[in-house]
């Protein structure tokens, strides 16, 4: 197998990320923002064009390896996961993308998404929760809050939904953040971060459907509704969240509790946010509630976790040297000869 | 001292079974009286048969285990319809392989296992014991208490009773030798490296070996004593090989003859576990083995592994290749290099996972959705596994496409002498990657751009201005960009199938095995039911009766002059472990009225059946 030798890179645009094929979501789509901070982003990780795969799914979502100029693959339902790591296995040089949505990654294909977490191939995971099959027009997916009326759930979807934070934790990731579409610069950070992360990052995307389940993430995304409903939450800074940024977490205990930095509490009392802490991690991926309880926590943005630990493919190429260095490499004819032979003369 | 020592009768051939509880040792006694038997150049044939239960209730009929094994100065090819020699460790082995002992045959057994528990839990009647009664009068009945006698010969060892009557399986064996004038070098050998690291138990086995061997030697048995001389085999270096080995072996020799690295994506399952268990100890070659989360995750994994530029391979049974299909048709659109490897079970479903069974020919052949041809091709014996497998492994590369090889329970755990082949006579595997030079020169790269056999340029990740997008969906001719376009649709299922039809231009022509060109019958077979039909066709000459044999290993394109064949013959027979698979599709393309043999035991095909099937044919 030849691989061209790498020449010093070229400068690399945005454009020379985007391929010749017609966009094809509909106006006004969410996607179209992730697209745009992708193709943003590529330049900046100084990685060669060639060495980048994308890889995805089945759904709306996954149409996005076909925009992007790059080495790319669109697959079929919930595999990208394990066709992605396949293909890192072998080319763990490669920077691998893989694009799902919550159809995709959380339902036919959660198998998939759970065993490459706990593996921790060193792969990025972008997961475009939509909270709604797109694609077939409109069934409730398992991300869809419950009662949610759909095509296929006229009377309210009766499935308690998946919360991908805590399920990627509970599955041994890695890496987990979440950003949404309509924060480009946020989206971007996030996105950069997973990227720079060494093994899987898990980076869930609220993701507007606006044909089939419009303004489903407005609370955090409306300027009106975000600051009391989002915190955004950055390594080593105070949980602070609000309008007048003068609100903020507390932690009594294992449980966290809002309180009004105007009510005697200061920004010293407040829980800071620690990355590495898996514990605190766990609890953060926990303010789940519904946004619209009146003593709904704020939703958190940002990374909820990150840890470094060895990746799949470094141990399991590490074997293969560590076999070759110890025996040698393999010789073919004392492999077919096995350790007993008879010869008839 | 007994007169039976000078007495050592001449035979050309012998079926021994060794039968036990699933915990006895049966199949590490069987593989190592193969292993000492072919050292001296004997011919043989072996058929292990396990219980699906790892440790079945001890002493019940459900738990017992067996290893048959056939060996002999004649060319061997099958491990035969019936034993000449039945060695049971108890009851229960003696109820099930009662019935395929030969009238007069010789059975061997330990009395320990013919207490009153062991007689319950074989289910004979309240007071019967075969061994007493008089119902084994009509053969050789050759009691000896094994578990008393091995316990004795280790009464000064420090072992506990439980591990002493562990090794009672090498008393057996030393007997076996002995009754077969073998040598127990190979198997003093095989146990000092097994037990390198625990000489007591090293030891222990070593003595209980020589105490079954000088048991014979000593006791005054009537028993008859047998010698095999070498069998007429070509000149060459063998050895012992099983059907998951050779696969195994063939598959690291393909890698190597193709430049590519080797990426096994599996998930357990019987009866095709050990291919990966055999690849994951090949990491000093450079094998990648990945064990999988699920069978759909192993076919895909292979998928990325091909998509990166490996040689890409994953194996299954049945019910795990019904989940690999819808991934299969993702290989085959995509039109990467990829070799899937069933090792065939008794279905549907769950079915019978131990035993052997054809049935998944048109699984594999139609067992997805769209129009989706891949090529299939098939082993017929365990040697046979490593061409079989590089054949496959080479359409692959050379066609770019899935390929399906197919095997079965009898021939992945059965065993053969193998005659080494000279591995500068296999071919090299030419890669279809595009060049990185021409590049620029020939316009944009097309992903679906092909060449005169309708083959396309493998370009993978890495390469610098090859950067394609390849997916599911119907691609546009050449560009691969998603199409709807009807015209398009047609044509790419048309050149997807005229591209798997092509290979029939670079396979070998179909040969008739042994008997005439023409005839009044052609026996056609598939598969491991190999041995039994060039068995039953090489008796049958014996006896003047005009028939012919021939073998597919190619069942998808099949041999171009396979019609012109069937249609030498005025009648066709289609043995199967089916209920007539290949006949149907025979029928379908060749419009011949080809009948079949059909059997759906689990069991190989006996001799007899095919010889008792070929007499109502042709009388």
């Amino acid at each position: 197998m030849t691989i061209a030798t790498k020449e010093v890179l070229p400068e690399l645009t945005s454009k020379d990320f985007t391929s010749d094929q017609e966009v094809r979501w509909c106006p006004g789509c969410g996607d179209y923002s992730i697209l745009k901070q992708v193709q943003t982003i590529m330049p900046e990780l100084g990685i060669p064009k060639e060495d980048i795969v994308f890889i995805s799914g089945i759904g709306c979502s996954s149409r996005f390896p076909y925009y992007m100029n790059t080495y790319g693959m669109h697959s079929i339902h919930g595999r990208a996961p394990a066709i992605a790591s396949g293909l890192k296995a072998v080319r763990p040089e490669l920077s691998i993308w893989v694009i799902t949505g919550d159809g995709d990654s959380l339902s036919i294909g959660g198998n998939h998404l759970i065993h490459v977490l706990r593996r921790n191939f060193d792969l990025n995971i972008l997961l475009f929760n939509n909270e709604i099959y797109g694609l077939t027009k409109g069934q409730y997916s398992p991300t869809s809050p419950r009662g949610s009326i759909s095509k296929s759930t006229p009377l309210g979807s009766v499935d308690h939904p998946f919360n991908p934070a805590a399920l990627a934790l509970g599955a041994e990731g890695t890496f987990i953040a979440r950003t949404m579409d309509r924060d480009p610069k946020h989206a971007r950070e996030i996105i950069l971060r997973g990227h720079h992360h060494k093994g899987t990052s898990f980076v869930e995307i609220y993701q507007n459907c606006n044909v089939f389940n419009d303004g489903a993430f407005a609370i955090f995304t409306d300027k009106s509704t975000k600051a009391d409903h989002t915190i955004f939450l950055e390594d080593g800074k105070p949980l602070l969240f609000g309008q007048e940024r003068n609100k903020g977490i507390i932690l009594d205990g294992f449980k966290p509790v809002v309180v009004d930095l105007n009510e005697g509490y200061s920004q010293d009392d407040l829980w800071v946010h620690d990355e590495k802490d898996n514990i605190k991690a766990a609890i953060l991926a926990q303010l789940f509630d519904d946004p619209r309880d009146e003593d709904a926590y704020p939703r958190p943005f940002g990374v909820f976790y990150s840890e470094v630990r060895f990746t799949y493919e470094d141990v399991f190429n590490d074997q293969i040297q560590n076999a070759i260095d110890q025996k040698g490499e393999g010789d073919l004819q004392d492999l077919i000869n096995g350790g007993n032979t008879w010869e008839i003369k | 001292m007994s007169a039976t020592k000078e007495a050592k009768e001449l035979v050309k051939e012998m079926v021994i079974l060794f039968a036990g509880d699933s915990g006895d040792g049966i199949q590490l006694t069987g593989g190592q009286f193969s292993e000492t038997v072919g050292f001296v150049g004997a011919d043989i044939s072996t058929f292990p048969s396990f219980p699906a239960e790892i440790r079945a209730p001890r002493g019940t009929l459900a738990g017992v285990s067996g290893f048959q094994l056939k060996f002999g100065s004649n060319a061997i090819f099958t491990a035969g319809d019936e034993y000449d020699v039945l060695v049971v460790m108890n009851s229960a082995a003696l109820k099930v392989n009662l019935n395929d002992l030969k009238k007069g045959g010789v059975i061997i057994v330990n009395t320990d296992g013919f207490d009153k528990k062991n007689l319950r839990l074989a289910e004979y009647i309240d007071g019967q014991n075969p061994l007493e009664d008089g119902s084994l009068d009509d053969y050789s009945l050759h009691k000896i208490d094994i578990t008393k006698l091995t316990r004795e010969s280790l009464k000064d060892s420090e072992m506990g009773i439980k591990d002493i009557d562990r090794s009672k399986n090498m008393f057996v064996l030393g007997y076996i030798y002995w009754m077969y004038s073998q040598t127990l070098d190979n198997t003093f050998k095989f146990l000092k490296q097994k037990f390198k690291s625990n000489p007591v138990v090293r030891d222990a086995n070593i003595t209980v070996l020589k105490a079954g061997y000088n048991f014979g030697e000593t006791s005054e048995a009537f028993i008859s004593r047998y010698e095999v001389k070498p069998a007429q085999l070509p000149k060459g270096v063998y050895r012992n090989i099983m059907g998951n080995q050779a696969t195994a072996i063939g598959l690291v020799v393909a890698a190597k003859k193709s430049g590519l690295d080797l990426f096994y994506g599996s998930y357990p399952i019987t009866p095709a576990s050990d291919v990966l268990h055999f690849l994951s100890r090949y990491k000093n070659y450079g094998v990648k083995t990945f064990q999988a989360e699920d069978e759909i995750a192993a076919m895909t994994s292979v998928i990325g592994a091909s998509y990166g530029g490996a040689l890409a391979v994953t194996a299954s049974s049945g019910p795990g290749i019904a989940l690999k299909t819808e991934a299969m048709g993702l290989g085959m659109i995509l039109e990467l290099p990829m070799v899937i490897i069933n090792v065939q079970r008794g279905g549907p479903s769950t079915g019978l996972p131990t035993k052997t069974e054809q049935s998944d020919l048109f699984q594999a052949i139609m067992g997805r959705n769209g129009e989706t041809p891949i090529p299939v091709v098939a082993a017929y014996s365990p040697a046979s596994c490593f061409n079989t497998i590089f054949q496959a492994t080479k359409i692959a590369i050379e066609y770019m496409t899935p390929v399906i090889f197919l095997s079965d329970g009898y021939i992945a755990n059965g065993a053969e002498p193998w005659l080494i082949p000279d591995l500068n006579e296999f071919p090299k595997i030419r890669t279809k990657f595009v060049k990185q030079a021409t590049n620029g020169q020939n316009g944009p790269y097309l992903p679906y751009k092909r060449d005169k056999n309708l083959v396309r340029r493998w370009a993978i990740p890495g390469m610098k201005g090859f950067e394609h997008r390849i997916g599911g969906l119907e691609k546009q001719d050449e560009t691969g960009n998603i199409s709807y376009d009807p015209e398009n649709h047609q044509h790419m299922i048309e050149i997807r199938a005229a591209k798997v039809e092509k290979i029939a231009d670079d396979i070998p022509e179909q040969t008739i095995d042994s008997g005439p060109e023409s005839g009044e019958l052609l026996i056609l077979g598939w598969g491991s039911t190999f041995g039994s039909i060039k068995t039953a066709v090489k008796e049958m000459h014996n006896e003047g009766v005009n028939v012919s044999h021939t073998h597919l290993v190619y069942l998808n394109p099949f041999p171009k002059n396979l019609g012109k064949i069937l249609k030498s013959f005025n009648r066709v027979l289609v043995p199967e472990l089916n209920m007539g698979q290949l006949r149907q599709l025979i029928r379908a393309k060749y419009l011949v009225d080809a009948q079949g043999l059909n059997k759906v035991k689990g069991l190989p095909l006996t001799v007899k059946e095919i010889k008792d099937k070929v007499k109502t044919i042709i009388g």
